[in-house]
């Protein structure tokens, strides 16, 4: 332990001068990965749309060729539309239920405590390994369903094109509320405690406190939580390929899944770049939106307090 | 104070460092991974699980045995992940020595790209070794008249499997012909059985169908015409004849329930099928060494029973057709070291062709490429093995699996188009039009 440098010594380092330039160094290090894993394949993928590529043999420029293939596709709109029904749905789902267990787990009783340990769990678990589970809980053959000789639970789940969407989104949920209940947890605990002292003499029951002052006061969370989600959502590949591999048929074969299946089973790179750009497209095009939609980020939230 | 400088700097230095020496990884296409270990060591990637690994590894200990000086590596992956790591490392100019597969389209993929040796002079020069093998599996290896790689390991064709114990307990005969089959799926659906266990999720699976039921109907002169690259093939009447029957059996409820989800790697169609909830399945004649590995006594006690696919009745096919893996191929990649091929071409003309790797195959309940394995066939598994093996020889047309024989690209396509068949996505008029697209391609 001695053998870190005492704080202090920290502390007294940055003058005014040379805070600046300290602050500009700190961000070579995240700038250098993000050039090096980020930027350059990018631009890689940018110039291997415009290519002709089976992934094996020699890379031949053509022009617009591999997006005309991609563009004229009837599996893109398709796959564009599963993608946002994902989206939409499962932040439909998960933000109310994230901002309620969130709110609840912010008041400061040991056992809610607890509790909130329990939730973080399946955050623990790998995304494969949450769906391998799962498509062997709800076989309906070996499942829990047969083993329990429950027939509501013999559905064929994976099998029907509706019901294959909702128990992606119920397993997203699952795994993924609890990350968004902790944030919003955290923001709830932000809210100075003089607001809801105040509403309470003014006469505000518990349910107009949580209208008026708690979901106002977590705004910027609600939009920080919902841009993680709309854009993770677009990113979601391990789960639905091991849990369903983009079936039945293609009902669940979101943007990732086709640009996989173009570029590794087919051999067709160029037009699963071009694929991949209009995912990065979306991705930047949503974030945006969602940043817009917050409102300048300067205005305070604490005016008058 | 100043080691803070000292340090930032070496951070500096070490990021940067980190960052191109990421780069350089990413950058480098000459390095065959075979130059890795000592001279003329070679490295070998398969396919993992029953009942082939066991096998396979052995192999590669006896060669290391007796050639303790350039070893071989094997790595092995499972069947759907293994088909794309070696695509990405072929990609990257890192393939292993020798390159497992399956022949066929995707063989024909690396010979364009030159991605593999042509073997055609090295066999002429060693017929011994080319005399040990069955003269039918070459077939697949050869492209543009050259053989580019060793046929190994077993003739595999595609069987009906059946449940015995579970049609005695029906009360019903195995089926004779196709209108058999039909008959027997309301009554094991009466007794909440699956008449038809299958692996939909896999997709290949669901192939197998298609390839038994055209071939029954038409004869294998409609593939051949898709595989030659004439235009509109899948046009055929037949064609629609078949894939109206296969949605048929689709909407009569042949297959099992969830079969949408079920996938072959797993071999959870095989224990559907062992586990009494199914009573048939078609799947390739390997699948007899995983219910044995898997199935508990149920191979033993003469539970298993298997057949070739019925005829269909009117039909113009051959019954004596079969449809499969005429053999596994290995390739040797031409980016690896001279050393390493000198080391991949005597594992092919010494080990892959021993009695042992012969007795081996056997021992899996396969019938080895290598000839003259008859007098092998005792024990639990020789009714199977003659069997298998008199399938194979008796056969007027051995054809290659659909998506093998064809391109990846072309592959993807049809495999895409199977499964929407099975879920109705697509009328069989789409399915043609399709497949029709992509012919050649």
């Amino acid at each position: 332990m001695t053998a870190f440098a005492p704080p202090a010594a920290r502390v007294r380092r940055p003058t005014v001068r040379g805070g600046r330039s300290g602050v500009t160094w700190m961000a070579l290090p995240a700038l250098l990965m993000f050039v090096a894993f980020g930027l350059i394949p990018l631009v890689g993928v940018l110039l291997l749309s415009f290519t002709t590529w089976n992934g094996i043999g020699a890379i031949h420029p053509s022009g617009l060729t591999s997006w005309r293939n991609a563009l004229s596709d009837p599996e893109l709109p398709h796959a564009l539309w599963v993608t946002f029904e994902i989206m939409a749905i499962s932040w439909l789902v998960q933000t109310p239920i994230s901002i309620l267990i969130g709110v609840f787990l912010a008041a400061f009783k040991r056992y809610r405590g607890f509790l909130a340990v329990l939730y973080f769990i399946p955050l623990l678990l790998s995304s494969a390994a949450i769906s391998i589970t799962f498509k062997a809980l709800i076989d309906p053959n070996f499942g829990i369903g047969a083993g329990l000789g429950l027939s509501v639970l013999k559905q064929n789940w994976l099998g029907e094109p509706k019901l294959a969407i909702g128990v992606l989104i119920f397993i997203v949920s699952w795994q993924y509320i609890p990350f968004h209940s902790l944030i919003y947890q955290g923001a709830v605990r932000q809210i100075p405690a003089t607001l809801y002292e105040a509403s309470k003499l003014d006469g505000a029951g518990t349910i107009r406190q949580f209208f008026w002052i708690t979901l106002p006061q977590i705004k910027y969370t609600i939009i920080t939580s919902s841009t993680l989600m709309v854009v993770g959502s677009l990113t979601f590949f391990d789960l639905i390929y091991v849990l369903t591999g983009g079936g039945p048929g293609d009902s669940t074969r979101a943007l990732a899944l086709e640009m996989y299946q173009k570029g590794f089973m087919a051999n067709l790179m160029g037009p699963a770049s071009a694929i991949a750009m209009i995912l990065v497209l979306v991705g930047l095009i949503l974030a945006q939106l969602l940043r817009r939609l917050g409102g300048r980020g300067d205005e305070s939230q604490l005016e008058g307090v | 104070m100043n080691d803070s400088a000292l340090s930032r700097r070496k951070f500096l230095g070490l990021a940067a460092g980190a960052a191109g020496a990421a780069t350089l990884a990413a950058c480098g296409t000459s390095g065959p991974s075979s130059s890795g270990g000592g001279s003329g060591s070679a490295s070998y990637w398969s396919l993992s699980g029953p009942p082939g690994q066991p096998y396979r590894q052995a192999a590669i200990d006896r060669f290391n045995k007796a050639n303790p000086k350039s070893k071989i590596t094997a790595t092995f992956y499972q069947n759907d992940d293994y088909k794309q790591k070696i695509k990405t490392a072929l990609g990257a100019g890192q393939p292993p020595t020798m390159i497992w597969g399956w022949g066929g389209g995707g063989l024909k993929d690396y010979v364009a790209a030159d991605q593999v040796v042509d073997l055609t002079d090295w066999l002429s020069q060693n017929a011994a070794v080319k005399d040990k093998i069955l003269p039918s599996a070459f077939g697949a290896a050869t492209v543009d008249g050259k053989i580019y790689a060793l046929p190994v390991e077993t003739v595999q064709p595609i069987v009906l499997f059946y449940n015995k114990k579970v049609f005695d307990k029906v009360g019903v005969q195995p089926p004779q012909t196709y209108g058999d089959m039909l008959d027997l799926i309301p009554k094991f659906n009466a007794r909440g059985i699956a008449p038809f266990s299958l692996a939909g999720q896999s997709r290949w699976t669901n192939m197998m169908w298609l390839e038994f039921m055209l071939d029954r109907n038409a004869g294998s002169e409609v593939f051949n015409n898709v595989f030659a690259g004439k235009a509109n093939a899948w046009s055929d009447p037949a064609v629609l004849d078949m894939l109206t029957k296969v949605q048929d059996l689709v909407k009569n409820k042949a297959f099992v329930k969830g079969f949408e989800s079920v996938v072959a790697d797993q071999n959870a169609d095989q224990a559907l099928l062992y586990t009494g909830k199914a009573a048939m399945m078609l799947h390739g004649s390997w699948s007899y060494g995983i219910q044995v590995a898997n199935g508990g006594d149920f191979v033993k006690s003469g539970g298993l029973g298997w057949m070739n696919f019925p005829p269909i009745d009117g039909g113009k096919g051959d019954p004596s057709n079969t449809v499969g893996n005429p053999g596994q191929y290995l390739s040797i990649a031409s980016k690896a070291s001279a050393a390493a091929q000198e080391t991949a071409k005597k594992f092919f003309s010494t080990t892959l062709v021993d009695d042992q790797e012969k007795a081996g195959w056997v021992k899996s309940g396969g019938v080895p490429v290598l000839k003259d394995s008859e007098s092998l066939y005792t024990g639990d598994d020789a009714q199977f093995l003659k069997d298998m093996s008199s399938i194979a020889s008796k056969a007027k047309v051995f054809a290659q699996s659909w998506d093998q024989a064809l391109s990846p690209t072309a592959a993807e396509t049809l495999l895409d188009n199977i499964a929407k068949l099975f879920q109705l996505q697509v009328t069989p008029q789409q399915w043609v039009d399709n497949l029709n697209g992509v012919i050649g391609k």
